[in-house]
């Protein structure tokens, strides 16, 4: 036993900081950079939607994920049984995914 | 060609001010005409770190109302003569500022000035977004702690979306600057070192400003660094990354303090 590790130094913080804020970033940028394009699309579904069925913005989900080789755009609309459309008895009449190559 | 540059950071307290200042400073002492303006409405400060404090009659919000014309706003520095400040109203609401007085003002300057150096406020409301607004370049000031390059990372977000250059679909042109820099401290690994910033936060670096007492200094006296003591450590940073702004391709050094001991002690007895 030296002298030296009766005094066990101090591991640097810095390598923990760079991975939290690694990890914390690539999260903020995915939910940050895309918050104008969701509410774009959110409005612009609604108004084609709009023309056809009647559809309130509580039953339309838009959904972003950005991976590194693919990214989705999930759109899930829920059509009430009183939108004059024929439809099945399910809760969840229209579910539609979309894959987006990034 | 005149440039606008913005001096942000979404966090507060990282030095936009004293770097500000600072390279507004430094590019007018090579000659450049400079016109340094204060984006924070009700909290201005850059009067006070320039030494201006008691020469502000006019400010940004009268001019933007129309209440009194941009020469008279305009305060000369008395060291430089083509310095120049446009200090903020410390009475006004921030609500004041509106973006086309803002874009006539800007627009105005850019007819007389060759930089237009716009001191952000912290955050990303209404002062900062008008401060970035036109800007053509950007400092991004960052230290290396977890907050300021998380809020960093969130401003870049903003000046690649916000800025009128990214909605015509333009680049906008960002500079990081690193202040409050301790190299002995990121050597022993207890603070980000610049590799760690520059890699999280993907920006090209302007500059390496070390923690310094010289920047406490120069605000102490009303003196932007690179006047009050141009010799320092952190003066001489702010010099290089002013001469990188205006093109110039100067070895990134961190620099250190030149005094020696003797001349340490001969100061503090004198």
């Amino acid at each position: 036993m030296t002298l030296f590790s009766l005094f066990p130094r101090r591991q640097g913080s810095a390598p923990r900081a760079r991975e939290r804020l690694q990890i914390l970033l690539s999260h903020e940028r995915s939910i940050c950079g895309k918050s104008d394009l969701i509410s774009v699309l959110q409005e612009e579904i609604l108004t084609a939607l709009g023309k056809h069925i009647i559809v309130s913005q509580d039953n339309l989900t838009i959904r972003m994920d950005r991976g590194a080789a693919l990214s989705t755009l999930d759109i899930e609309v829920l059509i009430p049984h009183s939108s004059g459309m024929t439809v099945s008895s399910a809760d969840r009449d229209f579910v539609k995914t979309l894959r987006l190559a990034h | 060609m005149p440039k606008v540059l913005v001096v942000t950071s979404g966090k507060g307290g990282v030095g936009k001010t004293t770097s500000t200042a600072a390279l507004g400073a430094a590019l007018a002492q090579a000659g450049q005409k400079v016109v340094v303006i204060d984006f924070d409405v009700g909290l201005r400060n850059l009067d006070l770190v320039m030494g201006a404090e008691r020469r502000v009659v006019f400010d940004l919000i009268n001019v933007v109302q129309g209440m009194a014309k941009l020469s008279q706003a305009l305060i000369r520095d008395k060291r430089l003569e083509t310095l120049w400040l446009l200090p903020a109203s410390q009475t006004r609401d921030k609500d004041a500022l509106t973006e086309v007085g803002v874009a006539g003002v800007i627009k105005e300057l850019r007819k007389t000035f060759d930089w237009i150096i716009c001191d952000s406020p912290a955050g990303i409301e209404r002062g900062a977004t008008l401060a970035m607004r036109f800007a053509d370049a950007a400092v991004i000031v960052t230290n290396p702690e977890v907050s300021s390059v998380r809020d960093s990372d969130r401003i870049i977000g903003l000046l690649d979306s916000k800025t009128e250059k990214a909605e015509k679909g333009e680049q906008i042109e960002k500079h990081m600057l690193i202040t409050r820099y301790d190299p002995q401290r990121a050597k022993r690994g207890e603070m980000l070192n610049i590799e760690d910033v520059l890699d999280i936060l993907s920006t090209p670096l302007l500059g390496i400003i070390p923690e310094s007492q010289e920047v406490l200094r120069a605000s102490n006296l009303g003196s932007p660094v690179t006047l009050c003591n141009a010799a320092s450590a952190p003066a001489r940073a702010y010099l290089d990354a002013a001469r990188r702004l205006r093109g110039g391709v100067v070895p990134m050094n961190i620099h250190g303090e030149r005094k020696r001991l003797f001349v340490k002690l001969f100061r503090r007895a004198a």
